[in-house]
């Protein structure tokens, strides 16, 4: 009996040592980049194999903050922010409305159409970077957060499917006492389903702001003013390998950058489990 | 029939945001890149029909194209069975109760979470290349002392193959589910009938996870085949185009050189080869996916 024991905490035992060196080993290149954020600009290569500083350099973060070109990161993370806010509630809010649309209401061409959206999850964007990129310059909209935001207004094809997989979870005798009540659809849409799909509500805005705020190619082809980057073009050009100075600063700018998307993660963890595994959506 | 009438009107008005904005803003812009792949086109001047010289270029003159072919090949045929075998290995690790779990996977995790951001892509840079971390560690454990696995042609793919296994997160957490869903008494059954736990793995896991593992595999493969940003920022195609990515090269192609009718040909026929590939593993998936209700029926 006590050999059984003993054996199973040395099972444990092994369990932890692995798992605790592969969480090491994995999280070792963002904790890299979080230490050399505070490493003076000298040390960085010559320490490169060291995790912590030698000596705390804070300095980076100012001289990082003021950008280039006269232009600094409290402008690139607002305009992050614009764009990935912006895209962000209106993808979240539409896809709900069409999720509903879809769920509920038998019409003609339901199933085909809704065969059209999943489609879309397989088309390569190359396909549609060119014609959409003359559409937009048509419309005026280079140098815009337009073309960042507004395609959004028709919703995002994983999001409506997995609003429409929650939907489906709620019993439609709750939509008739709605309607018994004097409920049209838009009532019913506003009054009951809404308040009861907030979690995959939340899962969508989770990974809506993930994908826009790491978004690169986008703002590269539409944001050709300095004054318009977003943090993401912005460190691709000051990390630029042939024109690089300041090191410290640049990775305190990459670590900055990199906060956000941490802290959403940390605190709702649940969320992205749940979507990923419900959906398979790509985090 | 009026009600009839009445939902039809109602779900399309619900349906009316998606639907504009996939006519617009997607179906409008798939023809007219089709038609864009038949046409020499600059992005500036208007676009002239020159039939399927793009294609045949691409696939008769332009090396650097095959070239792009055989990197993306190597890395998404590499990357993707490595990255769901790792992503499955891990998961099995985690099915079983132990405690500090909910931390190993967050950290398991958090490198998906940042892995296509412009920030990582930098990091990763300068690790593996000129005086990085990971020249560091060669030399510490004395192997070389000035090798930059970024500047050599034959080792810098796979630093970013490295990096796509760095980010098994989402099938590993995909695979999580699907091995809670197995009901325990199978196993029960199995250890009564005197199963070893090799042979549970093999006998009952494995077969009841293939689905779940057809679903991975379509999903990687289609994300795969359209890395950007790590290719773009990390190597720009280079040494040597060792590891210039499809969409990479389609992206010079479009907006760097000009020539957007060949790249929109480019993109066509990526289009063609997902949906011929994703076509392959649907129609082989029935011998090797296990499908539970044929045993039943």
């Amino acid at each position: 009996m006590n050999g059984i024991k003993k054996n199973k905490r040395l099972r444990s035992c092994l369990y932890h040592i692995f798992c605790a060196a592969l969480a090491l080993v994995m999280i070792y290149p963002i904790l890299w980049l979080a230490f050399s954020a505070f490493k003076e600009k000298t040390d960085i290569f010559q320490e490169a194999g060291k995790l912590l500083p030698s000596t705390w350099f804070f300095e980076n973060f100012a001289n990082g903050w003021k950008g280039f070109g006269g232009v600094g990161f409290d402008t690139f993370f607002t305009n992050s922010f614009i764009v990935t806010i912006g895209a962000t509630v209106l993808s979240v809010f539409s896809s709900v409305f069409v999720a509903y649309g879809f769920a509920r209401i038998r019409f003609k061409g339901r199933s085909f159409l809704f065969a059209c959206m999943m489609m879309t999850l397989m088309l390569p964007v190359q396909v549609l970077m060119v014609p959409q990129y003359m559409l937009f310059s048509k419309f005026g909209w280079i140098n815009t957060f337009l073309p960042l935001i507004v395609p959004y207004l028709g919703g995002y094809a994983f999001f409506i499917f997995l609003c429409v997989q929650f939907i489906k979870g709620i019993p439609r005798d709750l939509d008739e006492a709605a309607r018994i009540d004097g409920c049209g659809r838009i009532g019913t849409f506003f009054y009951l389903i809404l308040p009861l799909t907030k979690s995959a509500m939340v899962t969508s805005a989770i990974f809506s702001f993930y994908w826009r705020w790491s978004d690169f190619i986008g703002p590269m082809l539409y944001l050709k003013k300095p004054k318009l980057y977003t943090v993401s073009v912005a460190l691709k050009l000051f990390a630029d390998p042939n024109s690089v100075t300041d090191w410290g600063a640049m990775f305190a700018m990459s670590f900055l950058s990199l906060i956000p998307v941490i802290l959403i993660f940390l605190f709702l963890q649940k969320y992205i489990v749940e979507g990923i595994s419900t959906t398979g959506l790509k985090g | 029939m009026r009600t009839k009438l009445k939902d039809n009107l109602s779900g399309y008005f619900f349906i009316a945001p998606w639907l504009i904005c996939f006519l617009v803003f997607t179906l409008f812009p798939v023809g007219m890149s089709l038609y864009y792949s038949f046409t020499n086109f600059n992005l500036l001047s208007a676009p002239d029909f020159i039939g399927l010289e793009n294609y045949r270029y691409l696939l008769f003159e332009d090396r650097k194209f095959w070239q792009s072919v055989k990197v993306t090949l190597l890395y998404a045929f590499v990357s993707i069975p490595l990255r769901l075998i790792f992503a499955f290995f891990v998961a099995n690790l985690l099915a079983k109760k132990h405690r500090g779990q909910g931390i190993y996977r967050t950290l398991f995790y958090l490198p998906s979470i940042v892995g296509e951001s412009v920030a990582v892509a930098i990091v990763w840079r300068t690790i593996f290349g000129k005086n990085g971390a990971f020249e560091a560690l060669l030399g510490a454990i004395g192997i070389t002392t000035e090798y930059s696995v970024l500047g050599d042609p034959s080792t810098a793919i796979w630093s970013l193959i490295l990096m796509s296994i760095w980010q098994f997160g989402s099938p590993m957490l995909i695979f999580l589910a699907g091995l809670k869903d197995i009901p325990d008494v199978y196993y029960e059954a199995a250890s009564i009938d005197g199963a070893s736990s090799f042979q549970k793995f093999w006998r009952i896991t494995v077969p009841l996870i293939t689905p779940i593992f057809l679903f991975n595999l379509v999903m990687q493969m289609i994300t795969g085949f359209m890395v950007f940003t790590q290719g773009y920022i990390i190597t720009e195609g280079g040494p040597l185009n060792s590891t210039l990515f499809y969409v990479v090269y389609l992206y010079q192609t479009t907006f760097e050189n000009f020539e957007s009718g060949r790249g929109s040909a480019m993109a066509w026929l990526l289009l063609v080869f997902i949906g011929i590939l994703t076509a392959i593993l649907f129609s082989t998936s029935k011998y090797w996916v296990f499908e539970e209700n044929e045993k039943e029926g």
